[in-house]
């Protein structure tokens, strides 16, 4: 078992790690302690900006300073980073193509008691459909450090969402691994099947394969932790070579990582799909372990899924 | 302010309004009103004192200018073609496809700092701007127009509240007070009055001048870069909407409307007129 640890702590950590450059400014509203900006507060104080509760003078505060050169960083919780402040984000973002970005944290279902109010989960599709927005969603701690020192490197408007529970660490291990936008990384073989996922349902498909192998079905579980650019290539060659897909994703079904790949493969090699994430309705108070129960954010409910894709495929 | 240059600055201004009309005719469309108002400020602040030049228009150290009312493009891209920031020519392709001259300002023009249209997000830009200046120790100073009915959007007053509390004294603002927003007077649709006292509580020091008139707006920006209080400055600027043709004059329908044909003929005259007898030609 990999190590528990949550992707907004590590991406806290890696951008301090990764933030020593003297360009690099980092703003947040009043939640350091909550997306983790506080430790690159402590490291480079002079660098950060609390702006209050004040999300989308916070946005725009960071677009000024990009509009000067620098590298702007925003965070805020995922439902205030992507809801409350789309205008600012698309319109003084987006549309100028200027260097920040948006990390909304606390995404998904799995924020848990704190109820519907603050469950994100629209924040992919919103973000997605914003011209020359990258979108990243990591699914573990190591491939978050991965990610935070990519987009650093990478010029232009990125939102990268982080979760707030704990998840287990499944990239760290894997041979090979190299992080790069927009392109997805296979974690498991198989053609009978392909599981593509996000965030922590990344780990539930890992679990969803091995569910499948004892039943003899051999998935092929794709990490797409960028869904815009999307790893088109990838995906049409899972669908070629596996007939079935199932999407995965802690969001709603409308417009996320599934939508994503839909639009892909309906363009280009349409194939049985199915998927897996909150159906059209809101979340509510419960534990992070519980709503995903309930929700059928399960390996079960995956594996029900692939089942179902691949009857589709024989028929 | 010596006699020639203040008619010098009141002729850029009656140029930048009869240049930016001629835009909007071409154009077909365009925001007459709002730009009239604020020609005097961008002839003071593009031809007498902001540090900006044409030859080198992204250069670190300049003076930045955001309009956050950025439907009043007409006039800003008037300003910054007679400026030599573009040519006068390129100005006939404004809002038509394909040219660079969108309907709201847009940064990737020559000249222009940012990008505006959605309204109450330019003192929040401008604002990083200033204090990534004070960062990066830089002694520029961020100018940023708003409109009187902008100041209705909420960020605004987050904006005034961070820059009071940052202490961003290279940041100046001005209201265009000229009482009037799309669907009429603001005392009607939304009153924001008192407009000083609010930025004063957020600690701003805060000037009140006859925005249309030169010497007034060039006497108010010196003064805001010579303070050093350490605090930022909002200049309101008593304004005529539609100002200098009299019959857009506290017109609301020439917030966005158009001339009738006779009416195009009286401003073209008008402002003709205006710029002969500056120049001492009548």
């Amino acid at each position: 078992m990999g190590e528990m640890i949550s992707t907004r702590v590590a991406y806290g950590q890696a951008l301090a790690e990764f933030g020593g450059r003297e360009n690099i400014y980092v703003f947040d509203a009043d939640l350091k302690s909550c997306t983790m900006t506080k430790y690159f507060a402590e490291t480079y104080p002079e660098r950060f900006y609390n702006i209050g509760i004040a999300e989308a003078n916070m946005v725009d505060i960071g677009a000024g300073f990009a509009a000067c050169g620098a590298t702007a960083l925003v965070h805020t919780f995922a439902i205030f980073a992507c809801g409350r402040v789309y205008d600012q984000v698309r319109n003084s973002v987006a549309y100028p193509g200027l260097n920040v970005k948006v990390v909304g944290s606390h995404a998904g279902l799995t924020v848990g008691e704190d109820g519907a109010t603050h469950q994100c989960i629209e924040d992919i599709s919103l973000m997605r459909t914003i011209p020359g927005m990258t979108v990243i969603v990591p699914c573990d701690a190591h491939e978050t450090r991965e990610a935070t020192r990519a987009i650093l490197d990478t010029h232009g408007p990125c939102y990268l969402r982080t979760g707030r529970g704990t998840v287990e660490n499944v990239t760290d291990t894997v041979k090979e691994y190299r992080f790069a936008i927009g392109k997805g990384i296979t974690l498991t073989g198989g053609d009978d099947v392909t599981l593509i996922a996000c965030g922590l349902m990344v780990q539930e498909a890992l679990k969803a394969e091995k569910l499948l192998a004892a039943e003899g079905i051999h998935a092929r579980v794709i990490d797409m932790h960028t869904i815009k650019p999307l790893d088109r290539e990838l995906v049409i060659q899972a669908a070629e070579e596996t007939g079935a897909i199932v999407t995965a994703e802690e969001h709603s079904i409308i417009g996320g990582l599934g939508g994503a790949v839909a639009e892909a493969l309906a363009a280009s090699c349409p194939v049985p799909m199915e998927f897996v994430g909150v159906e059209d309705t809101f979340g509510h108070s419960g534990a992070p372990l519980e709503l995903l129960q309930q929700f059928g954010l399960t390996p079960e409910h995956i594996a029900a899924c692939a089942r179902k894709a691949i009857e589709r495929k024989n028929k | 302010m010596n006699v020639q240059t203040r008619k010098e600055l009141q002729v850029w201004a009656a140029k930048i309004r009869k240049t930016a009309l001629k835009t909007i005719q071409d154009a077909g469309s365009g925001h007459i009103g709002g730009s009239f108002s604020i020609a005097e400020i961008l002839a003071v602040l593009y031809f007498d004192q902001m540090h900006v030049d044409p030859a080198n228009p992204d250069a670190g150290d300049r003076d930045r200018l955001i309009l956050s009312k950025g439907h009043c493009s007409p006039a800003m891209y008037a300003a910054l073609a007679l400026r030599g920031f573009f040519s006068l020519d390129h100005l006939s392709t404004f809002r038509k496809i394909d040219s660079d001259l969108s309907g709201h300002v847009e940064m990737h023009v020559p000249g222009v700092d940012m990008s505006a249209g959605s309204l109450g997000q330019g003192l929040s830009t401008a604002l990083g701007m200033a204090l990534y200046g004070k960062s990066k120790k830089r002694d520029y100073r961020v100018f940023c127009i708003m409109g009187d009915g902008e100041i209705q959007e909420g960020q605004i007053w987050e904006a005034a509240m961070a820059a009071g509390f940052f202490g961003a004294d290279n940041l100046i603002g001005f209201v265009d007070n000229n009482g009037l927003q799309l669907d009429g007077p603001l005392e009607e649709v939304m009153s924001p009055y008192p407009i000083g006292d609010k930025f004063r509580a957020f600690g701003w020091n805060v000037l009140e001048v006859d925005g249309n008139d030169v010497e007034q707006v060039a006497d108010a920006v010196t003064l805001s870069s010579h303070i050093h209080n350490g605090r930022p400055t909002m200049i309101v600027a008593d304004t005529i909407k539609g100002k200098g043709v009299s019959v857009f004059e506290n017109q609301v329908r020439f917030h966005g409307g158009q001339p009738s044909p006779e009416e195009w003929q009286i401003a073209y005259a008008e402002l003709n007129s205006k710029i002969a007898e500056l120049e001492g030609l009548k």
